[in-house]
């Protein structure tokens, strides 16, 4: 990483929006950048729509709120037609097209804005690991982003599972799914 | 022969009371509680607003003023960081029952593990004479000069009586203090109350029925006859929870 | 130093029972629910450790006024609503000179406002936190190291001088998780001499008390207080600040993030712009405003308010220099693009 990455994760309370955001700003954080996690917090505790701005830097970080991300990663269609049109020029949006049609959507992505399609949900049902949908997406955006390194991804992993040893397997589990789709 | 003397607890001054006020009788019952264990040194006392808030100035012991109403959160935060020393709070019915009464109602239920002295005389001593939540119906005060209308103003709460539904309750008990005989069983009243807080067994609270003749606008006398024919009825004496089991 | 990612209230907890304090009085509000979760998982755990979930916020503050009255550290914590009602117990703590710190984790108001991120309790912390003569010295953190920092720093502030002392946060500062280190923090907890804790036959009785009747002595008492303030002020007020900018963006709290990147983003084009972060609000730091204004020709004052700093500000300058505002209300937390464009109107004037 050698960049400033502008991270948003949105979709419904309950698609690991949150915990997904905090594996990446883990990732961060043992690649030595600044990081910072910020969710957007209201009082809809679970199946609200939800949002999570994650940024990772070289420099200080100001402001923990991304208004145009480099990095978009959208659960639902809710998410991808609310956030789809703020994704910066360059940037990329990893959409999980079981819950969202983004050729049906009047949000549009600005000129330079790739849009991969990731059938996320599905995949986790066909591969028996229901509500990891959002860890199959991150192993796609890994992948297309060059993010980090497999080491510091493990490691993260075994931060964000720790206490909860069974998770860490299915979850890794999940990012090859994804990374391979 | 016991001899009548001061008790320890007490320091040797002259009190800002009213004549006829039972309030120093009340302390000094609290100070020869504190005497007879033997735990002034390991005491807090809590004062409130109301007439008896100088009381930290006539006690012997550590002693604490609140504000209106929050001796029992107060008392709370003592106790809990210092669960080995005695704490006592001492309110009237303003303080307890009216400002403080979320105070007083949650500390009852957690069973904090401290005794309260309630003094209810049935109106507001130091403001001049206003409606307590324990004024009676028809009772005159300053706020009620045609007498406390229930539909207007509401009913009295009966504190040990509502106190006593609540599981941290582990000691209740209404006393008054007109005679010797009265006034010795409130002394027992409160000698319990303490231990029931030494056994650690919850929550504990001494009722007393006192008199204001000063705002009633009766003389010492003609107030105590006044409680008794007119408090009485409405606030009846006895043990409403008592869980300290034999002594 | 290892770092870990936390919350900057669970990392203010931390901080807290770390630093010695371990008993804690609350009553849940967002945006600081962390704060009593965290308290309430770790504390019984801690030999002599006490949570109280209070009956009300009122009854929170009473916890800790009894609490440190009995000479024993503690604290509480809050969001605005709440902090209007610890307001009574906070003036009586100051007129009884005890140490504690109250966290206030801002949302907007008036009223229920919202539990997004605000700073419109600038005003309630530093000019009437309660009635009466007195002052809170009141903290600014703007990272969640800074909550671990700045709540190490209000015990040693609130002990020394015998004063609660706010941390002033934000909801924003609350949520957001950063790398943070704990490094070496000292717990010195003692029981305070003046604590009414039984005088064991020992001593003589300590008495906890804010009433004095005889107008002699209550001002004598808060002229002694007043010399305390002063003493505070004059060693306490912190800043952190750009030298020799022409144009100075004075911002505290989370909007001092933000600031910091619009005045970046303004000396890559060319403007010198210099930022003027505020660690402490009461003492409002004059001095160094002073010295980070030695060559502005305007100052620029950015909040999540309508504009509560701006006044200590205008003072601070003797009214000497032009001083703007641009504030965002309501929940939002403004962007770096928002301040920059107020930079450039103003250098272009």
């Amino acid at each position: 990483m050698n960049k400033t990455y502008e991270i948003l994760t949105a979709g419904f309370g309950g698609q690991g929006v949150l915990f997904g955001a905090k594996l990446l700003a883990e990732i961060g954080l043992l690649d030595g950048k600044e990081v910072t996690w910020f969710p957007a917090y209201g009082p809809a505790m679970r199946g609200g729509t939800c949002n999570c701005s994650v940024v990772i830097s070289d420099s200080p970080i100001g402001s923990p709120v991304v208004s145009h991300p480099n990095l978009l990663l959208a659960m639902n269609g809710p998410s991808y037609d609310k956030f789809i049109g703020i994704v910066a020029s360059g940037g990329k949006a990893f959409v999980d097209s079981t819950l969202a049609d983004t050729s049906a959507s009047s949000a549009k992505p600005a000129d330079g804005v790739q849009v991969f399609n990731i059938p996320a949900t599905k995949l986790a049902l066909d591969n028996d690991i229901v509500g990891m949908a959002n860890i199959i997406m991150l192993g796609k955006l890994i992948k297309e982003t060059g993010f980090a390194s497999a080491e510091t991804v493990e490691k993260a992993m075994k931060l964000v599972t720790e206490g909860k040893e069974h998770l860490y397997d299915l979850n890794m589990k999940a990012l090859k799914i994804g990374a391979e789709y | 022969m016991p001899s009548f003397k001061r008790p320890n607890a007490l320091i040797d001054m002259p009190t800002h009371y009213c004549p006829g006020c039972t309030h120093g009788i009340i302390h000094r019952l609290v100070a020869e509680v504190i005497d007879e264990m033997g735990i002034e040194g390991d005491t807090v006392g809590i004062c409130p607003v109301g007439c008896s808030v100088l009381e930290y100035v006539y006690f012997s012991c550590d002693m604490m003023q609140a504000s209106h109403g929050r001796s029992p959160a107060v008392a709370t935060g003592i106790k809990r960081a210092n669960p080995d020393k005695f704490v006592f709070t001492y309110q009237g019915d303003g303080d307890l029952a009216a400002i403080g009464t979320a105070e007083t109602v949650h500390a009852a239920a957690r069973g904090e593990n401290i005794t309260v002295i309630f003094v209810n005389n049935a109106i507001y001593g130091m403001t001049g004479g206003q409606m307590a939540p324990t004024t009676l119906p028809g009772q005159f005060t300053q706020t009620t000069p045609y007498g406390r209308d229930t539909v207007r103003e509401g009913h009295p709460i009966r504190v040990s009586e509502m106190l006593s539904t609540l599981d941290g309750v582990a000691y209740a008990e209404r006393t008054m203090t007109v005679d010797p005989k009265s006034i010795a069983n409130t002394k027992k009243a409160i000698r319990k109350a303490f231990e029931i807080q030494k056994a650690k067994k919850g929550f504990s609270i001494v009722e007393v029925l006192s008199t204001c003749p000063t705002n009633w606008g009766l003389t010492p006398l003609k107030a105590l006859d006044w409680l008794k024919e007119n408090m009485l009825p409405h606030y009846p004496l006895g043990v409403y929870a008592d869980k300290g089991g034999n002594e | 130093m290892n770092k870990v990612l936390m919350k900057g209230n669970e990392a203010c907890a931390e901080a807290a029972i770390r630093a010695g304090c371990k008993s804690y009085f609350g009553y849940p509000i967002t945006p600081q629910n962390e704060i009593t979760a965290y308290m309430s998982k770790a504390l019984p755990k801690i030999d002599g450790g006490v949570f109280v979930q209070a009956e009300s916020e009122i009854g929170a503050i009473h916890m800790v006024y009894g609490c440190a009255g009995s000479g024993v550290r503690c604290m509480t914590s809050s969001s605005s609503p709440g902090i209007s009602l610890k307001s009574e117990g906070i003036s009586y703590l100051a007129g009884a000179d005890l140490p504690c710190v109250i966290v206030n984790v801002q949302r907007g108001g008036p009223g229920l406002g919202t539990i997004q991120p605000s700073q419109a309790d600038y005003f309630q912390a530093t000019k009437a936190i309660g009635h009466g003569d007195l002052k809170i010295p009141t903290l600014a953190p703007n990272s969640v190291q800074e909550m671990v920092d700045m709540t190490v720093k209000a015990f040693e502030i609130a002990e020394k001088y015998r004063t609660p002392v706010i941390i002033l946060a934000d909801g924003l500062l609350g949520q957001m998780m950063e790398p943070v280190s704990f490094g070496e923090i000292e717990n010195n907890a003692a029981q305070y001499p003046y604590g009414a804790y039984g005088h064991g036959n020992k001593r003589e009785r300590n008495i906890i008390n804010s009433l004095y009747l005889d107008p002699l002595k209550l001002e004598e008492k808060i002229n002694e207080r007043f010399e305390r303030y002063a003493k505070i002020a004059e060693t306490e007020a912190a800043a952190e600040y750009d030298k020799d900018a022409t144009i100075v963006v004075a911002a505290y709290g989370s909007t001092a993030r933000v600031a910091r990147s619009a005045v970046d983003k303004a000396r890559a084009e060319g403007i010198n712009a210099g930022l003027f972060r505020p660690q402490t609000l009461w003492p409002f730091p004059v001095k160094q405003l002073k010295e980070a204004t030695g060559n502005a020709k305007a100052v620029l004052v950015s909040e999540m308010s309508m504009g509560q700093m701006v006044d200590d500000v205008k003072m601070a300058l003797e009214f000497k220099l032009p001083v703007e505002f641009y504030g965002r209300q309501g929940g939002f937390v403004p962007n770096p693009d928002e301040i920059l464009k107020k930079i450039k109107e103003i250098s272009n004037n």
